[in-house]
């Protein structure tokens, strides 16, 4: 799946490990219940680990363990479900987890705006796309009402010059 | 009213350019009907059953005469010469054809309106009290939150792809004209203990296959806290509301599951962390930005029941008639409030022609401070009309059609499109509302009857309020037949009640009859001039029901 990080696409490092049975080489996303069932194993390996986290598994449930993950990926099993939009606001608001914030799923061009505004940073788009079409995506809104992770300016702010 | 300032500007005109580029990939088949379908919904756009339908936002129902024209004018140019005023108080137009929809949205624009959110899994137009600003014993203008609200939750990031579509309702009075208990958030201003407006937040209220009336589960929430107590029940809901079963997704059901207690609970929970993560932050300034825009109008000294309306009266029993059936108390002296009904009898429940629509716009401008509203029962309303200007605001209107003196009784019905426009619709309403309207007809008949509140849906989704109704009417389709099934004892008001089933359903030739045994019924039961509602609330269902079904 193509991936869009930092405004361009990119090679993308990561492998997605079964829910059992050896873990491939380099870095890694293993799923929640593989990561519960295996932490120690899972945080004595020296490769990077990531997390992906389906609809229905909250933040919650790793917010102690943040600092192991250099990669969360949130899924989108629809477009239309949004959950996940929630996650990612709490993971980088609440729990203030630094690392990348993948969106992976159904991930089309018209939710990138969103998904960017709730602190994801990172995209495995399955639409196709161009970098132009990404660009127009992120820019053809170019004012917004309500604070979000992505820190920008609310209109709010801008009427009463905070 | 409300004006766009040049960031509210800046995001409508960005949107209308964004949807005219995804109007044009769809054009050039660039892509399918299927990837536009959620691109449109975003933006009131549906495929109905014989063409593409618009839905407009009207902002808690308010419109000014400018807008009002605008409204006018995309009815004569890209419609038939008509638009459908909604239960949201929104516009609809039936027959635009998608190429023109970008041009409909530029116009819309150019008198700041648009058609976000009225569609979608997302937080819909916020509705309101038609008399706000004008009734006498309200807390304060329910339009200053209504468009708080509405900014705060255009475009929201987070909320933008709920498990169902969201709906909000205010009010400021203690009168409920809006039914915010059915609405999937209510709020209801109140005074907080030091005397500021304050919000009671009723949750998970709604009609459709699963109606519930909304519990209340903020009390007194402080204007700081609003949008946070607000955004922390709606992450509750994108979190936990269910999205695996079409019907089992709405906030009601979450609500109605794990009970009032727990959902408040985990509101109150959520809340507490967002206070720690960052608040939605409303600026004091910002309140009172918006609340000068609400601020009366300029009113002149005058006195009530000024001799030239009693005069008319005498002179013109039709004019008498409308006042009292129509007119409503406004808290100035010497104005006062007045209803226009869209329910003319043979009419279409809550249509307008493009004359009619700038028939109004000149009256506002004429007698109403160049302001209009649109209630969710499916009419307008000019709410600052000099009482001594009524007769000749009533003239223009009865002749232009616009006239008619039924607010209230039982023609004056709620009506959803029905099979005739509607493809989720089982059965058809419009016939059978005007049906029942031929058959009351007579405006003596109707004065004698009282207030009836007949509420008419095409099927289980309940867009025409049937549970509601004080009579309330569901079409089903049984077997290709269209039937209708009866309630009764619904209200919307401050004492809001879903009604009670009948029994049997009956077909499109006796559902008149039956309608009229339950007048029958109500009349010879009636005690010291109470209204139907009260009668129904005191017997219950069974003199009705054995009147009813006595034939069979």
């Amino acid at each position: 799946m193509p991936l869009i990080k930092d405004g361009a696409f990119v090679e993308d490092a990561w492998t997605y490990a079964d829910e059992e049975g050896p873990l491939p080489e380099g870095p890694v996303i293993v799923s929640l219940t593989r990561w519960q069932n295996e932490k120690e194993a899972l945080a004595a390996r020296t490769a990077p680990l990531g997390i992906k986290l389906l609809s229905g598994e909250e933040p919650k449930e790793i917010a102690g363990d943040l600092d192991k993950f250099a990669v969360i990926a949130l899924d989108f099993p629809m477009f239309k479900n949004g959950r996940a939009y929630s996650y990612a606001r709490l993971l980088r608001e609440r729990y203030g987890y630094k690392g990348e914030l993948r969106a992976t799923g159904d991930v089309l061009r018209d939710q990138l705006f969103f998904m960017h505004r709730c602190g994801f940073d990172a995209y495995e788009v399955s639409q196709r796309i161009t970098i132009d079409g990404w660009k127009e995506a992120m820019d053809e809104i170019s004012v917004v009402y309500q604070p979000a992770s992505d820190g920008r300016k609310t209109i709010f702010q801008a009427r009463h010059g905070d | 009213m409300y004006r766009y300032d040049e960031f509210d500007h800046a995001l409508v005109q960005d949107r209308v350019k964004q949807f005219s580029g995804q109007v044009q990939r769809r054009l050039t088949g660039e892509i399918t009907e299927d990837e536009f379908k959620p691109l449109r919904l975003m933006n009131g756009v549906y495929l109905q059953l014989h063409a593409y339908m618009l839905r407009v936002a009207v902002p808690y129902g308010t419109l000014s005469s400018r807008q009002m024209r605008m409204l006018a004018h995309i009815a004569r140019k890209y419609d038939k010469g008509y638009g459908h005023f909604t239960t949201r108080q929104n516009i609809q137009y039936n027959w635009p054809a998608l190429k023109d929809i970008p041009a409909i949205l530029e116009d819309l624009a150019s008198v700041e309106m648009h058609a976000l959110q009225t569609s979608g899994n997302c937080i819909r137009n916020v509705t309101s009290d038609q008399y706000a600003g004008v009734a006498a014993n309200e807390v304060e203008d329910p339009r200053i939150w209504s468009e708080i609200i509405r900014q705060w939750s255009t475009l929201h990031p987070e909320f933008s792809f709920l498990p169902r579509k969201f709906k909000f309702a205010v009010t400021g009075a203690p009168e409920d004209r809006a039914a915010i208990r059915v609405h999937d958030i209510g709020i209801e201003l109140v005074k907080g203990e030091d005397g500021q407006t304050a919000f009671d937040i009723y949750v998970g209220g709604g009609q459709g296959r699963t109606p519930m009336i909304g519990k209340l589960i903020g009390k007194a929430i402080s204007q700081e806290n609003l949008l946070t107590y607000l955004e922390a029940i709606m992450r509750v809901y994108n979190m936990h509301g269910r999205r695996d079963h079409l019907f089992k997704s709405r906030i009601k059901i979450l609500v109605h599951t794990i009970g009032e207690e727990e959902m408040r609970r985990q509101v109150e929970e959520e809340f507490a962390a967002m206070q720690k993560d960052g608040p939605v932050e409303l600026p004091k300034a910002e309140i009172e930005r918006i609340q000068a825009y609400f601020a009366a109008p300029a009113y002149e000294t005058l006195e009530n029941d000024p001799d030239e309306l009693n005069a008319a009266f005498e002179k013109t029993p039709a004019f008498a008639r409308w006042v009292k059936q129509n007119v409503a108390a406004h808290k100035v002296p010497g104005y006062a409030i007045a209803n226009i009904s869209l329910k003319p009898v043979g009419g279409v429940a809550g249509d307008a022609s493009a004359e009619q629509m700038e028939k109004v716009a000149e009256l506002a401008d004429a007698y109403s401070f160049s302001e209009i509203r649109v209630t969710h029962e499916q009419n307008l309303v000019l709410a600052d009309v000099p009482q001594k200007d009524l007769f000749a605001l009533w003239q223009e209107l009865d002749a232009n059609g616009l006239g008619t003196p039924n607010l209230g009784l039982i023609t004056d019905q709620i009506v959803c499109p029905g099979l005739d426009y509607c493809n989720l619709a089982n059965a058809r309403s419009i016939p059978i509302g005007q049906a029942i309207a031929k058959k009351f007809e007579d405006l003596d008949r109707q004065n004698d009857i009282g207030e009836l509140k007949i509420k008419i849906s095409g099927c289980i989704n309940a867009c025409g309020h049937h549970h509601v109704g004080h009579i309330g009417i569901l079409g089903v389709d049984k077997k290709g037949t269209e039937f209708y099934q009866v309630s009764l004892g619904g209200s919307a008001d401050e004492k809001t009640s879903l009604g009670d089933i009948t029994g049997p359903a009956f077909t499109e030739d006796k559902i008149v009859g039956a309608v009229e045994n339950i007048v029958e019924t109500y009349l010879s039961e009636r005690q010291n001039g109470e209204r139907f509602l009260d009668t129904y609330r005191r017997i219950g269902m069974k003199p009705f029901k054995e009147k009813l079904y006595a034939a069979h």
